[in-house]
């Protein structure tokens, strides 16, 4: 069971967790963006690149 | 327009998974004999067929919103994880993937490895190839799904996929060796871009927000990510560079 979830952590999440938490949270406030009226779309791109880059500084 | 990148994601990306799962195929079968990998190769791909055919019409049941959300975030983890590792390889802070030393290591190990029979087959080869290609598919399965399901398009990243697939395994045939002139990383990085792209739009779209310009949107999240990621090599290369000059 425990190599189970193992294997589907690594698949999924990878060598940074900090992408897929930061992705939550990226779309979370997107959709409380939306909802409060606001324009929304261009949060998802500027966390992407914002994830990717400190992803890649911490790798570094 | 969503067609041809559909396509051309599940292919290429498909195409990279074939050509790792060829490696592992080809050192067992040279070393220890083709039945019992080709046995293995068969029982992983009825089950990687068997997953698509079962969890992609089940996706169809799911509300659009709420699939494009998760499918949309799945594609960003995956993506985002290969364009992390192909940026960090063109920029030398990771080693390339290397299919002519990956061979040798499995082909050494096959050729050490006991021989065990188990319901008549070379167990050994039989369970490195099953393990090898139902590994390597498992993605390719995750992105026919993922990427087929938001379009309503299984059909035509599963025909993808199957063409790369076939692709590898002929010319994988006519040379019998691994492709060590595959430009794997060049093609990571290029799956990794529209991956991450597709899981941008998806999971924009899965919010409840709309993108300006609609699908044309695609094409400028492309630009700019590629634009970006580019940016980062030429940054790490630099900073890399550096670092050797002062230490």
């Amino acid at each position: 069971m425990k190599r189970f979830f193992r294997f589907w952590y690594e698949f999924v999440v990878g060598d940074d967790w900090v992408i897929a938490v930061g992705l939550v949270a990226a779309l979370g406030l997107t959709v409380g963006l939306k909802d409060a009226g606001a324009p929304a779309w261009w949060l998802p791109p500027v966390a992407v690149l914002a994830l990717l880059a400190g992803s890649l500084l911490r790798a570094t | 327009m969503r067609s041809v990148f559909l396509f051309l994601a599940a292919f290429l990306a498909s195409g990279v998974e074939a050509v790792e799962a060829l490696t592992i195929v080809l050192a067992v079968g040279i070393t220890r004999g083709w039945r019992s990998p080709l046995v293995g190769i068969g029982a992983a791909g009825l089950l990687l067929a068997g997953l698509v055919a079962g969890i992609g019409p089940a996706l169809k049941e799911v509300p659009i919103d709420a699939l494009r959300l998760v499918v949309g975030f799945l594609l960003l983890t995956f993506g985002l994880q290969w364009l992390r590792k192909a940026i960090l390889r063109a920029s030398g802070y990771k080693a390339l993937h290397d299919e002519e030393e990956a061979f040798k290591q499995e082909r050494d190990e096959a050729a050490r490895a006991g021989h065990e029979v188990k319901a008549g087959l070379d167990w050994y080869a039989f369970t490195i190839s099953f393990k090898g290609v139902l590994l390597e598919g498992l993605e390719v399965v995750f992105i026919v799904i993922t990427f087929g399901s938001t379009q309503g398009r299984v059909g035509l990243a599963a025909a993808a996929a199957g063409a790369a697939v076939l692709t590898v395994i002929v010319v994988g045939m006519l040379v019998r060796a691994p492709l060590a002139r595959v430009p794997e990383n060049t093609l990571k990085f290029a799956v990794g871009l529209m991956l991450t792209t597709f899981g941008t739009f998806w999971a924009t779209e899965g919010t409840g927000s709309h993108w300006p310009g609609s699908d044309l949107a695609i094409l400028v999240i492309l630009g700019v990510l590629t634009v970006a990621s580019l940016g980062f090599v030429q940054f790490l290369r630099r900073r890399q560079r550096v670092a050797m000059g002062t230490a």
